[in-house]
Parts: structure tokens; C-alpha cells; sequence
């Protein structure tokens, strides 16, 4: 019975860590300044946490093994009630790696996460509710106009389903998308809201993620590096149409991004 | 203790029952209020896996036409998710190991006669139960049961308009989940009590069983938990039913003014979190405690590092009290606030590794039995290390961004909440299984149903690491509409047909059960020769668990393998003393 433990734990050990060392599955490629820091770290993390997976597995599956009760052939057990300095030692190292570990990371949550986009950002304002998201940008004037939750009507989607306050001078040159086009290299200044549940905003390929809360305006950024479309989702369980509220980034140059936004202007008038 | 055995005779004045009624009904014992927990949990773990089954069914056949059920439609598929979170972490995780086995176990292993408050214990347990019936009521009602998941995030929730179920459904969830609080804060009353008060003479608190440890510390965090989450579900009721706005703000639904304004979603994350992740090690620490004890006594060693492990489990229940921001990484809380959850969070996985290396130490150079209980002790021990690393990952938050709400993260806590808990659980049942029936049960059986679970439970929830890495989203019905899980979808397919598998391995566990209460082979007092109390009485124990005397305690409870002791084992109760050390 001992051998048996021992191969089926080596063998679930080997499976699981050849799958995570082939990288048969594996994070989707990175597209923004932030990914392969974060990427980066979640390698050191996988690395090192591997190892203490793979040690201890081992270890157990040996143990189980080699200390197997094989009648009047083995020697009594061990009389002992443990070791205190091996606990000091084991206590310090695991402190050392885990707590290690978070400060390692904490610079780059700090540059994601502490301070605001940088002045000259691209603004464009999400929109998260059952079940669509929409993208609303500034206009000329760099403002955005006043939203009112009494005008909110999705079934009129783009400027209708935010509740856009025309009277708003403000308001005049917003337009609203259902597409996130934004240009390459350029900080993008995203702020966040929901009209009537929580949703999350989530771009994979970005590694872009935060959720949208119902009464909270909430700004983040990032800043895409290669051109293409991206998948966005939603991530926090809104209603039955969670699954399909999705929508697609569209990461341009600036020039086609100037005339993606000239095209929309001249659509407002 | 001396004040222990006085203490014991005053409470247990109630005589033995003779009614049918008060004597497997509406009992005072412990021991037939524990077996009582028991099958509810029992009854709940299959209701909660028949669940998942049919989770697992539609994600890969989404159209397919069930006998009796017909199509499982996207929002049904929610709900099931919802219910079978729900079930499974509150009737299930928490009432098993420590309303049942902690029920029973508890007052005999430290040598009392039943818990302080029997009339409590009762009720207790029959609230809970009532608990359950109005959480299964949710499925038969108008709109069916609530889709919010079972962590039930307003506004979702808290608007009957947010979708279907959302209506009585979710009433009746709320209430259940309220219900079940005042039940759980009951029984820790009587378990901190109990142990505190009811320990007979010579039982110091550094000679108890870790099992009795773990209960202890565990009823010290639902004591804390529960009561917030109580008070989280009664305002949550109060804006579903009564127009105030504690968790809602200003929102419309469809275009639709609910007419509430001011609320806070964030607010119900943090009392939910604040229960939920001490809840987390309310469902493992018995487990631990359990293992601990069993690694030590089918190995025939002294559990490595007692004292360790002892503060090892209250730095667990310390630290898991300052870390449930973690949950909430991307909910738009500060965050610096994140940084400092995270590493309170890192800190926590110290004393859970400290245990690891103990259990580990307690193997090395035994002398291992493998009989039933100590299979799943070992598989507990795997499965812990296997949901314990994904942890680090989670723990911080700039790793989370790209893994919260993915199936990493439900991967993670399947094994190390949901599985490993259940293996304690499995482990608890085999081992006193004899003490509670007076049979044993089948070996063959149980090493089944064993190897069937590890592999099959592994063959679900590893599988779930890889999806979560390629940023697939939980709480998805349907796969077709986000391009880039279309790849992923055999991988789902495979983690159906290995739950198929694993589910059917189950029914060995339930057949191995009954057959076993009937037709196993008659247990001695002390089959597994272990140490501690509940072995030095009959089998099964009396009304008032010793038969008459209150028992003396002279040794800690993992002498085993004494150099120069004629058996390999010294009962707690054996008179000759211990020396070394």
C-alpha cells in the first residue's frame, strides 16, 4: 500500500507539474507596458512555489513509502516530539519567501495602481450594465458632459443607455461606441462605472482588470503597446447574460485613431 | 481543572430518554445531536455534488435535453452555481466536521459527560436544519432560486428587478444563510464553553487532543464571523424588503429608478469577506486537527511539534481575521489598503506551511498503518499543499489582477477549502465510524473509494489552474460567445467525464456506509489503538459517555512508540507517567 501512495502522489506530481513546465496553458500574450512586468513576476512566483510543490509532494509520497509498517522487520518508530530549532528555521524561510515575494511585487502594483494617469492620457469613460459595456469619449473640449440615471434607456443604446444630459453644453461633442478604439502607446485613463449592478472590466491580453461599481467613478490606467483587437469581458457575476456581455479593444496608431475620431465627430453633427 | 468534574456532574443532570421522540428526535445528547449533523450534512453533500454535476453537464452539452429537467437555460445554470456554493460551504463544510464529528468528539475526548448547554446543543442543530429546508425551499418557489452567487454581491441581490430568482428566491436564501448563523452562534457558545469548563482532571489545555484544539479555535472564529454576517443579512433583507439602501446606491435596472439612493456595494463585500474568510478556516481547521491526529497515531509517533501546531492553528485564526481584503482586490477598494491585506495574507501562509513540515515530520520515521483513515490523512496532507501554493499567487494583488474571478482562483479553493476539508471529513468518518456504530467499515471499499477521490478529485480541480491561467472566467454558462475560451473547451469535456468518475465513487462511500452500520464486523473498544479518550470507553459510548466515572487524565494524547512501554501506545489515562520529553 505504501508503494501504491507513493506512485499515484508522484504520478498526480509529474502530471500537474508538466502541464504548468510545457506551458500547454498559459497566460494569453501580453500587449501592454504593464504585462511583462507583471508577467515576469508571475514566472518567479511559479517558479519558486513549483519547487515547494514538487519537494513536498515528494516528500510524502516517499515518507509513505520508506516508512511503511512492514511487520516485526521494522524497527520501532521514532520517539519524538519534534524539533524546535527545524521549526525556527522552516518558520524564517517560508517568512522570508512569501513575505519576499510580496515585496517584490509591490513596485509594480504601486506604478499600476497608487498614482494617477499622467496628464496627458487618452480619457475614455466605461460603461458596464446588463449586459454591454459602453465607451464614452470626451470630445474636443476634453470634458465630459453630465449623465442623469432618469434618461438611462439601453434599449436605445450609445448615448440613450448612459443617460447622456444633452442639455449639457458639455455634453455636445461626447460621443459614445460600443467599440474601445484607442491609440498605440498612449496612456489610457479609463473611467470606471456601472448603472445597475457590479460588473468587472477585464481585457486579458492588457492584463487590465477592475471592477465597475454602481455609484463609483473609478479611474485607472494602462497603456497598450501592439496594435490589433483584444477581447474584453466581464468578470463579476452580473445576471444571466454575464457569459455575452463582451466587447472588443481596438488598439490603433494615433494617426488612425485622429481619423477614427474626426469620423465621430463629423457623425455627431 | 479542578473545577472540571463538579462542573460535569451539575450539567449532566438530565437522565437518558425513554421516548422514542427525545431520544433520536429531539435528544439532548450529544452524541445523537452530532450523528443528527451528520446526515444533514450527508444529505447536503449530495444535493450540493448532484449540483455540480449538472453544472459540468451544460457547460460541455448546453443544449442538451435532461430526463425530468429538460435544458438547463444560462440563468438556471447560475442558480445552480449559487446553491451549490451555498450548500456546500455552509451545510456541509461547516456543519460536518464540527457540528457533527466535533459534536461527539469534543465532550468525550476531553473526558466530559456532554456539552455545558445540552438544551442549546438541540437547538442549535434544529435551527440549522430549519436552515436547510428554507435554503431548499428557494428551488420550489416562483422564480426559483437566487442566481447572485453564493457570495450574493448587491446590487444584484438586493433587487428583486436584477434578474430571475432574485425575487422570494432570494428571500429565502438570505434567511436560510440567517438562520444558519444563529444556529452556528449557539453551538460556539456551547463549544468554547465546553471546552473550557467541562475538561476532566488532569486535562490541561496543553493536553489536549489537536482535534479538540481545532474545534476550540474554530468555534472562537464563528463565534466572531458569524454574528457579522448575521447582521450583513439582516440589512440585506431590510433593502430587499423594507426600501432602506444599505448596500444600494443610486442605480437604474433596465432604465428603471429603484428608488434607492446612498448605499454602499462595497460595504456588503467587506462584512461578507470579514465572515467569509475566517469561514474558510472554519471549514479546514477541524480537518487539520484531524489529520494531525491521525498522521500521529497510524504512524505510531508522537505528532512532530504539539506545541507548534497549537499556535500554529491560533495564529491561523488570528491572522484570518485581518485578511478578508484580499477577496476584494478589484472591487475599487484603496489600494494601498491591498498592499497591506497582502501581506497579512503572505503572513498567513506561514503557519499553514509550519503545519505542512509538522505533518511531514510527524510520518517520517513512523512505523505506518494504512488502514482507511490514515489514506485520506495522507491525501489531506497532498491536497492541502496542492491548494496551498495557488495561494501565494492569489495573495498578491498584482498576480490577482489577471486571475480574480477565474477558474484559478475556483481551483484553488476547491482543494484547499472544498476537497482537502471533505478528505478530513472522509478520514473523521472511517476512523470513528466503530466508536459511533459499534462496526467497522469495509476496507476494501474505502481504499476504492479512496484512489477513486484523490485521482478524480485532482483530475477536476488541476485542470482548473491551467483554464484560470488562460483567463478563463468563472460563473460562465455558456462558452461559445468569448473567442478565446473556445480552445479551452476540451479541457472542460475533460473535467467532466473525470467528475462523472468521481461522483460514482461516491455511491461506494454511501453503500460502504449503511452496509457497514448493518453488516461490519464488530468494532473493540479501541481498533485502531489510539490514545485518547473516546477509546478508553465503550463502544458505543454510554448516555453520560464513561459509564459512571469521570475519567483522570495523566499523559498527553500522542504517547506512542515510548521507549520501554510494553505497547506502542500509553493511553491518556494510563496511570504510569511520561518522563521524557
Amino acid at each position: 500500500m505504501g508503494l501504491v501512495i507513493l506512485v499515484v502522489i508522484w504520478l498526480i506530481t509529474f502530471i500537474s507539474a508538466y502541464f504548468f513546465v510545457a506551458k500547454t496553458w498559459w497566460l494569453p500574450v501580453g500587449a501592454s507596458a504593464a504585462a511583462a512586468g507583471i508577467d515576469h513576476h508571475f514566472a518567479t512566483t511559479y517558479f519558486l512555489m513549483g519547487i515547494v510543490f514538487v519537494v513536498s509532494q515528494l516528500a510524502l509520497g516517499y515518507f509513505a513509502w520508506k516508512y511503511r509498517d512492514r511487520g516485526s522487520a521494522t524497527r520501532q518508530a521514532l520517539y519524538s516530539h519534534g524539533n524546535n530549532r527545524l521549526e525556527i528555521i522552516w518558520t524564517l524561510l517560508t517568512l522570508i519567501l512569501f513575505v519576499g515575494l510580496n515585496f517584490m511585487s509591490s513596485s509594480i502594483w504601486a506604478s499600476e495602481r497608487f498614482r494617477p494617469a499622467v496628464s496627458d492620457a487618452v480619457q475614455v469613460e466605461v460603461t458596464g450594465m446588463q449586459f454591454a459595456w459602453y465607451f464614452r469619449y470626451p470630445g474636443p473640449d476634453g470634458k465630459f458632459g453630465a449623465t442623469k440615471p432618469e434618461l438611462q434607456d439601453p434599449s436605445s443604446g450609445g448615448e440613450g443607455a448612459i443617460g447622456l444630459d444633452t442639455s449639457d453644453p458639455a455634453s455636445k461633442d461626447d460621443f459614445v461606441t460600443g467599440t474601445m478604439y484607442v491609440p498605440v502607446n498612449r496612456e489610457i485613463d479609463v473611467i470606471l462605472r456601472a448603472e445597475d449592478v457590479i460588473h468587472s472590466f477585464f481585457i486579458p491580453a492588457m492584463r487590465f482588470k477592475q471592477d465597475a461599481v454602481p455609484g463609483l467613478a473609478i479611474h485607472m490606467h494602462f497603456t497598450p503597446i501592439a496594435t490589433g483587437d483584444y477581447e474584453i469581458a466581464c468578470s463579476q457575476l452580473c445576471g444571466l447574460g454575464h457569459y455575452k456581455m463582451h466587447g472588443i479593444l481596438r488598439v490603433v496608431t494615433q494617426e488612425e485613431f485622429d481619423k477614427w475620431v474626426a469620423t465621430q465627430e463629423a457623425g455627431k453633427q | 481543572m479542578a473545577t472540571g468534574e463538579f462542573a460535569a456532574h451539575a450539567v449532566h443532570a438530565h437522565a437518558a430518554p425513554t421516548s422514542w421522540i427525545r431520544k433520536y428526535v429531539f435528544s439532548l445528547d450529544h452524541k445523537v445531536i452530532g450523528i443528527q449533523y451528520f446526515f444533514l450534512a450527508l444529505t447536503a453533500v449530495f444535493v450540493g455534488m448532484f449540483l455540480s454535476l449538472l453544472m459540468r453537464i451544460h457547460l460541455i452539452w448546453p443544449a442538451a435535453a435532461l430526463p425530468l429537467l429538460g435544458e438547463i437555460k444560462p440563468e438556471t445554470y447560475l442558480t445552480l452555481l449559487t446553491m451549490h456554493g451555498t450548500i456546500m460551504v455552509f451545510f456541509v463544510l461547516t456543519t460536518a466536521p464540527q457540528g457533527g464529528f466535533g459534536n461527539y468528539f469534543l465532550p468525550i475526548q476531553i473526558g466530559a459527560p456532554d456539552m455545558a448547554f445540552p438544551v442549546l446543543n438541540m437547538l442549535s442543530f434544529w435551527v440549522t436544519a430549519l436552515a436547510f429546508f428554507v435554503m431548499i425551499a428557494a428551488f420550489f418557489v416562483v422564480g426559483g432560486a437566487p442566481l447572485h452567487g453564493w457570495t450574493g454581491y448587491p446590487p444584484l441581490s438586493a433587487l428583486q428587478s436584477a434578474g430571475p430568482g432574485e425575487g422570494l428566491g432570494a428571500d429565502l436564501w438570505v434567511i436560510s444563510i440567517a438562520l444558519f448563523c444563529v444556529g452556528a452562534l449557539m453551538s460556539a457558545l456551547n463549544f468554547i464553553t465546553t471546552t473550557l469548563d467541562m475538561r476532566a482532571r488532569g486535562m490541561t489545555l496543553m493536553r489536549m487532543p489537536l482535534t479538540c484544539w481545532a474545534w476550540f479555535i474554530t468555534a472562537i472564529l464563528g463565534l466572531l464571523a458569524f454574528g457579522v454576517l448575521l447582521s450583513a443579512g439582516i440589512l440585506l433583507l431590510l433593502d430587499r424588503n423594507a426600501g432602506t439602501s444599505f448596500f444600494v446606491p443610486l442605480v437604474t435596472i433596465n432604465g428603471q429608478l429603484t428608488g434607492h439612493k446612498g448605499g454602499s456595494p462595497l460595504l456588503w463585500q467587506h462584512l461578507f469577506w470579514f465572515f467569509g474568510h475566517p469561514e474558510v478556516y472554519i471549514a479546514i481547521l477541524p480537518a487539520m486537527g484531524l489529520c494531525s491526529q491521525l498522521l500521529s497515531v497510524f504512524s505510531r509517533k508522537p505528532i512532530f511539534g504539539y506545541k507548534a501546531m497549537v499556535y500554529a492553528m491560533l495564529s491561523i485564526g488570528f491572522l484570518g481575521f485581518m485578511v478578508w481584503g484580499h477577496h476584494m482586490f478589484m472591487s475599487g477598494m484603496s489600494p494601498y489598503t491591498a498592499f497591506a491585506f497582502s501581506v497579512m495574507t503572505m503572513a498567513i501562509g506561514v503557519p499553514s506551511a509550519i503545519k505542512t513540515f509538522n505533518w511531514l515530520g510527524t510520518i517520517w520515521r513512523g512505523r505506518i498503518r494504512f488502514a482507511s483513515p490514515m489514506l485520506f490523512a495522507l491525501g489531506f496532507v497532498s491536497l492541502f499543499i496542492s491548494g496551498g501554493i495557488s495561494g501565494p499567487f492569489l495573495a498578491q494583488p498584482v498576480l490577482d489582477i489577471q486571475l480574480h474571478d477565474t477558474y484559478f482562483v475556483v481551483g484553488h479553493f476547491h482543494l484547499i477549502m472544498g476537497v482537502a476539508s471533505i478528505f478530513g471529513i472522509f478520514a473523521a468518518t472511517y476512523y470513528w465510524f466503530p466508536k459511533m456504530f459499534g462496526r467497522m467499515m469495509n476496507e476494501s471499499m474505502a481504499r476504492w473509494h479512496f484512489f477513486i477521490t484523490l485521482i478524480g478529485t485532482y483530475a477536476i480541480f488541476m485542470p482548473m489552474h491551467y483554464l484560470g491561467m488562460a483567463a478563463h472566467l468563472r460563473r460562465y454558462s455558456q462558452l461559445t460567445e468569448l473567442k478565446y475560451l473556445h480552445g479551452l473547451v476540451p479541457l472542460q469535456e475533460f473535467m467532466t467525464y473525470a467528475a462523472f468518475i468521481t461522483i460514482a465513487g461516491q455511491f461506494i462511500f454511501l453503500f460502504n456506509l449503511f452496509w457497514s452500520m448493518k453488516f461490519g464486523d464488530k468494532a473493540s473498544d479501541n481498533p485502531w489503538e489510539a490514545t485518547t479518550l473516546e477509546w478508553t470507553t465503550a463502544t458505543p459510548p454510554p448516555h453520560d459517555n464513561f459509564g459512571g466515572h469521570i475519567p483522570v487524565v495523566y499523559n498527553g494524547p500522542y504517547e506512542y512508540s515510548v521507549p520501554g512501554a510494553p505497547r506502542d501506545y500509553i493511553m491518556q489515562t494510563d496511570p504510569e507517567v511520561v518522563k521524557a520529553h
